[in-house]
């Protein structure tokens, strides 16, 4: 079984002119102790999906529908104190600016056991020299000074290893990171990416990593599901995508990106362009909603929206023109 | 051979820091000290590094958007760094910019149409209000936005499409060099590679200098003629790009470069990973900057400064080494 199981996911928020449709049907799961990447540009609800799964979004304006499934429990059915249990406790987050998510009043120290003790009921004691371990484990120097100072004495790089170290405070089943390195300079994006996969491997917690950045998608996801306009495009295991992607906007996202090394390799072609933008997602899309920037589209993509279909072997796209491959050994 | 357009000559900015009743003027930030280099006409030259690196101090010292603190910034063969504000105003056309973030750096007040007026206005470049007009028109053209957009506003319009009317208000004035401040950094992939690829058409069209001031490496191979990358407000590499892409000779150049996630699976490789922080500008390391992080620090880093010395034919680095060891002692 799988440990997290989406279906038909909607995440709609009512605004003064309409109904904002950020995710629009969308089914997933996670195996245990996988690394699941979500990718697609700003608008696409990527980040309203792993705010869904932590029921994080205020309710009303918005609305969740649909199913999440973690160890066979619906946690779209579960009570106020019930998610809290389960929040920080069997899935925890990592969030993209480690400044506005730590609380700048209290030490670090009393943030990391602030969970421990919510959740396994350790003593003020016991939690800080437990801090001091998560401390080391996420590789900060002088740990027993550290866990004194507040997030303001930190530089970005720990701050966003005191984060991490939050979340795995309680060994999580699952881990969401919602574009942890996008606010890091490059060299440090490297010291926390290798610091998750480590801590991830040693904890067995599985991981959605959600981000922009193909980069970081081809080094360190398993499984990759690509999002349009709220809706999932394509998902296939991670070399398979890369390889050979079947939805047109996935070849389009991989043809947008220059690769290091591009000028090496022969004469650096232009990089291809996706012409238009996202479409509003303030009106219901009928079809496909790529259609409207789509070489590809013809009447019928823009009137039957497409199914997500397997077209080879664990790799699925929702196009009406990919094409599927026969069953090969 | 031609003087080079621009010419940069020991650039020093220094900012105070604030200091306490007690202690005023405690001490000092040094965002860019001691930075020299050329761009000729129609280059792009890419200047790279992390945040704090003094990178946009550069791009802002050239387009005086403060006075600098030591050092020359030459156009044309006339400094400019001491000018005047009568006479700069004149020499402003000649070097535009482009910043980062199209929301804040467009007046959300004026129409497009105004926008893109105000510079040729300001610099005498139209005869008459007819000519205005068809300059602005065409310039909606040269940017690939269409003309009967003129009358909406900025927020209206797209992230990408802003970008769009901040690059054509640059082109207004006919520059000679754009100063491109993280010019797209802000924006997604698909809408990335659109605006990459319009700067790329208009410098060929144009014939125009470009000063590429960028994190993302990537986009920087995939644009630029050359290359310099900095670390704690010096330039510790400067090179061709070819040259540098394929045979870096600074440590830090290595490490960044290794540190890109390359957008393919099959080419998962053991990054060099480098230890800690950078440390602060305020209190720069004795010896080589980069010291503290270097996988290959000897005695000699520490005390004594590395020179900025050609390796190559057009290949600079500062560092004592003269070859990078093959496999760094990797640190975790």
């Amino acid at each position: 079984m799988a440990l997290l199981e989406v279906e038909n996911l909607q995440t709609h928020f009512r605004t003064p002119d309409g109904i904002t449709r950020a995710v629009d049907g969308v089914s997933f799961h996670v195996d245990e102790g996988e690394t699941l990447a979500i990718v697609g540009e700003s608008g696409c609800g990527k980040s309203v999906t792993s705010m869904s799964l932590m029921r994080l979004i205020p309710e009303p304006p918005g609305k969740i529908a649909g199913s999440i499934r973690f160890r066979g429990k619906d946690l779209l059915k579960l009570s106020d104190r019930e998610m809290r249990d389960i929040r920080g406790n069997d899935i925890s987050m990592i969030f993209q600016e480690p400044m506005t998510s730590l609380n700048p009043v209290l030490t670090v120290g009393r943030q990391i056991g602030e969970t421990l003790q919510l959740h396994q009921g350790l003593d003020k004691e016991a939690a800080e020299a437990r801090a001091v371990e998560l401390l080391t484990l996420v590789g900060i120097p002088e740990p027993a000074r550290r866990v004194r100072e507040y997030p303001h004495q930190l530089s970005g790089g720990m701050r966003q290893r005191v984060m991490i170290a939050i979340s795995l405070a309680c060994s999580p089943k699952l881990l969401i990171a919602d574009e942890p390195t996008t606010a890091l300079d490059v060299t440090i994006q490297a010291q926390i990416l290798q610091l998750m996969l480590d801590l991830k491997r040693r904890v067995g917690a599985a991981v959605i990593l959600i981000t922009h950045d193909l980069g970081v998608v081809a080094e360190v996801a398993e499984r990759v599901m690509v999002m349009y306009a709220g809706r999932k495009v394509e998902e296939a295991p991670v070399a398979d995508l890369f390889r050979s992607p079947r939805h047109p906007y996935t070849q389009g996202l991989l043809g947008a990106v220059p690769k290091l090394g591009s000028s090496l390799t022969g004469a650096a072609r232009r990089l291809a362009e996706i012409p238009g933008q996202v479409p509003s997602l303030k009106q219901r899309i009928t079809g496909c909603a790529f259609a409207g920037r789509c070489a590809l589209a013809t009447d019928l993509c823009r009137e039957v929206a497409p199914g997500l279909e397997e077209k080879s072997s664990r790799h699925f796209a929702a196009c009406h023109f990919a094409k599927k491959e026969a069953a090969a050994a | 051979m031609n003087a080079p357009l621009l010419q940069v000559n020991d650039l020093k900015k220094h900012f105070p820091v604030k200091g306490s009743i007690l202690r005023r003027n405690a001490s000092r930030v040094y965002a860019v000290d001691g930075v020299s280099f050329e761009i000729a006409r129609g280059e792009t030259l890419s200047l790279v590094g992390e945040s704090g690196c003094g990178k946009s101090t550069v791009g802002r010292a050239i387009l005086r958007l403060f006075d600098i603190t030591a050092g020359q910034v030459v156009l044309d063969g006339q400094r400019i760094d001491d000018l005047s504000p009568d006479r700069l105003r004149r020499i402003r056309r000649r070097v535009q910019v482009v910043f980062q973030d199209p929301f804040s750096s467009l007046n959300p007040r004026l129409s497009v149409r105004d926008i893109l007026a105000e510079p040729i206005r300001n610099f005498d470049l139209a005869k008459s209000s007819a000519e205005l007009e068809s300059k602005v028109a065409s310039l909606m053209d040269t940017v690939r936005l269409p003309r009967d957009a003129l009358d909406r506003r900025p927020h209206e319009f797209s992230g990408g499409q802003r970008q769009r009317i901040c690059i054509a208000r640059a082109l207004a004035a006919e520059p000679d060099l754009i100063v491109c401040d993280e010019a797209v950094s802000a924006l997604d992939v698909s809408v990335k590679a659109q605006i990459v690829n319009l700067l790329q058409d208009l410098q060929r069209e144009f014939g125009l200098a470009l000063l590429f001031i960028s994190h993302d490496l990537a986009i920087v191979e995939h644009m630029t003629h050359r290359v310099a990358v900095m670390y704690l407000g010096k330039i510790v590499e400067m090179a061709p790009r070819n040259q540098i892409f394929a045979a870096p000779k600074h440590p830090y150049t290595k490490a960044l470069l290794s540190a890109v996630p390359v957008p393919d699976p099959a080419a998962r490789r053991n990054p060099m990973i480098l230890k800690g922080d950078v440390p602060s500008p305020i209190n720069p390391p004795m010896g080589c900057r980069f010291h503290t992080r270097c996988p290959f620090v000897f005695d000699r880093c520490r005390s004594e400064e590395p020179e900025l010395r050609q390796r190559e034919e057009g290949q600079w680095a500062a560092c004592h080494l003269e070859t990078l060891p093959e496999t760094p002692a990797l640190a975790t």
